[in-house]
């Protein structure tokens, strides 16, 4: 057990010199980041910037190439199997498709965690289920098939799914993608009503910049594999860095073109 | 010129030839692994609080066996009534028709029978198993799956093994029951005997080690189509096509592994 002092001042994500790879491709360069106790930390870049590389790795589903991340203080690279289960318990994924399973109701989704995990009876089980069902507004929705779903719900179904076990550490990967924008607003809403309500610490993947202002504590700016900045909204507003100005006013970036290589990439392969 | 062309054909044949080589071995490879850990999950899951339900394994025996019941019934059926008019078409040149009896009940019993409850166990369930998985791959739900702290190979993998592992023998008894009915009927009707006289003469022509060889193949395809399934569904990649291709790719190497299988065991087994 450790001293409530320790948590206290610990942070919850420590990602440190991250390097991943994909073949001969350097996805993530040496990428370092901190995610506090009880904050919302909003992973930001376009796509191909390597966040949702990012979030895999953090969310131990691959092994990092050099580097290491620490979850609540543990190094995940010496976590045994056993611990690693304990550690889950402990976090929350809400995936950008929700990932329901298909073959079960929206309330057996939520239910699942609680009866792997714990041997509670069937009616606590039930019980704690609905009452995040309720918290996410989805009440009511238990016997629904996912397929019944719209998107907005599947989504909210998800988060209840990924709060059941009242996790300290909450993972969102793209919350907004393909809801219309009442719909993410007020999924916007409900994840800071979960901080306030649940002291979680909270990390959202996204490119929306929008729902990325209104929600983030920090934000952490990606681009091809690099952390351009991380720092406060009103940081990230004010920064005079071309790449992140670029990124705010929505302005494509041209593409230096070597010319050497461009014919040898069009040669390549050809006899 | 032409030398060269034929040249450049036969290395891009052999190099072809290679690849399909290693990535055959990488699959058994995978097989392999699949195997080992659904083992382990089965036998140590209890001390990693990884419990391969009972109610999962129940409801696979479901799907893989009870409900394939009647199409394997009628194939079993229909089955040994052709041995049958084949066997006594041919042998009434001979004068020995009636021989025919002793050839059905050893050959079904020994062959025929497991090999039916295979194909029809391959192609119910070898495809069925490969789409489920194929599709909670490609939805994250394996994912999702993994962060929640559930072993992907233990929640999906180790219960389809266990039932296979139960229900085949049971499958092949009764396809062999069926078989030795069809084969009874049609024996009944050319030869002119009763059915008492028939079952008489098959039981005195069958010796346990008969049997024995039926069900011990049962559980090498058992273990084959569990396998070769399961794989099959997370390797899938590619969206609905390739969720197809896996899924007939299951279907296809199910049937062709366990009559590879089975030429194999007979060879040994009949020395």
């Amino acid at each position: 057990m450790q001293t409530q002092a320790q948590t206290a001042t610990q942070p919850v994500i420590e990602v440190e010199e991250l390097v991943t790879c994909y073949g001969q491709q350097k996805i993530l360069d040496r990428v370092s980041l901190n995610v506090e106790d009880g904050e919302i930390m909003v992973i930001m870049g376009g796509s191909g910037s390597g966040k949702s590389t990012l979030l895999r790795y953090m969310l131990g589903l691959h092994h990092p190439d050099s580097g290491c991340i620490r979850l609540f203080g543990r190094d995940t690279r010496t976590l045994g199997g056993r611990e690693w289960t304990e550690l889950r318990k402990k976090i929350g994924v809400s995936f950008q498709g929700g990932a329901l399973f298909n073959s079960m109701t929206v309330g057996e989704n939520v239910c699942m965690p609680l009866r792997e995990h714990t041997r509670l009876d069937e009616n606590t089980i039930r019980i704690m289920s609905r009452m995040k069902l309720e918290v996410v507004n989805m009440a009511g929705y238990e016997n629904l098939m996912p397929a019944q779903l719209s998107g907005g719900m599947i989504k909210r179904a998800a988060l209840a799914r990924a709060l059941v076990m009242d996790p300290k550490l909450l993972f969102f990967d793209e919350p907004s993608a393909g809801l219309d924008p009442v719909v993410a607003a007020d999924l916007d809403k409900l994840i800071l009503r979960i901080r306030d309500a649940m002291q979680v610490a909270i990390v959202v993947v996204t490119h929306e910049l929008e729902s990325a202002f209104k929600i983030a504590d920090r934000i952490t700016v990606l681009d091809r594999g690099n952390i351009l900045m991380t720092g406060s909204v009103d940081e990230i507003r004010n920064s005079d860095n071309r790449r992140i100005r670029n990124l705010l006013t929505r302005t494509s970036e041209d593409v230096p073109v070597d010319a050497e290589q461009y014919l040898q990439r069009l040669t390549e392969g050809a006899d | 010129m032409a030398a060269e062309h034929a040249a450049t054909g036969f290395r891009r044949l052999s190099e072809q030839v290679g690849r399909k080589f290693v990535s055959g071995v990488e699959d058994f490879g995978y097989g392999a692994a699949l195997l080992g850990e659904s083992l382990f999950w089965i036998v140590f899951g209890y001390w990693f609080r990884q419990r391969v339900r009972l109610q999962a394994v129940f409801a696979e025996m479901m799907s893989i066996g009870v409900q394939a019941i009647p199409v394997l019934a009628v194939l079993a059926f229909a089955n040994g009534a052709m041995m049958a008019m084949q066997g006594i078409y041919t042998l009434r040149e001979f004068g020995a028709e009636s021989q025919i009896i002793s050839g059905i009940a050893t050959s079904v019993t020994r062959e025929f029978g497991v090999l039916i409850a295979g194909i029809v166990v391959a192609g119910r369930s070898g495809s069925a198993i490969a789409a489920r998985i194929g599709t909670m791959q490609m939805a994250q739900e394996i994912d999702a799956l993994r962060v929640m702290g559930i072993a992907p190979v233990r929640y999906l993998v180790a219960p389809v093994l266990v039932a296979m592992l139960v229900m085949m023998p049971v499958m092949t008894l009764l396809a062999d029951g069926m078989a030795l009915l069809g084969g009874g009927m049609l024996s009944v009707m050319e030869l002119h005997i009763s059915m008492e006289t028939y079952f008489d003469r098959v039981l005195a022509s069958l010796v346990p080690g008969d049997l024995w060889q039926g069900l011990l193949k049962s559980l090498v395809f058992a273990v084959l189509i569990a396998l070769v399934a399961t794989s099959n569904g997370f390797n899938a990649s590619g969206g609905a096509e390739g969720l197809g291709r896996a899924t007939t790719r299951s279907v296809v190497l199910c049937i062709g592994a366990i009559v590879v299988a089975d030429m194999i065991f007979t060879f040994f087994l009949i020395q």
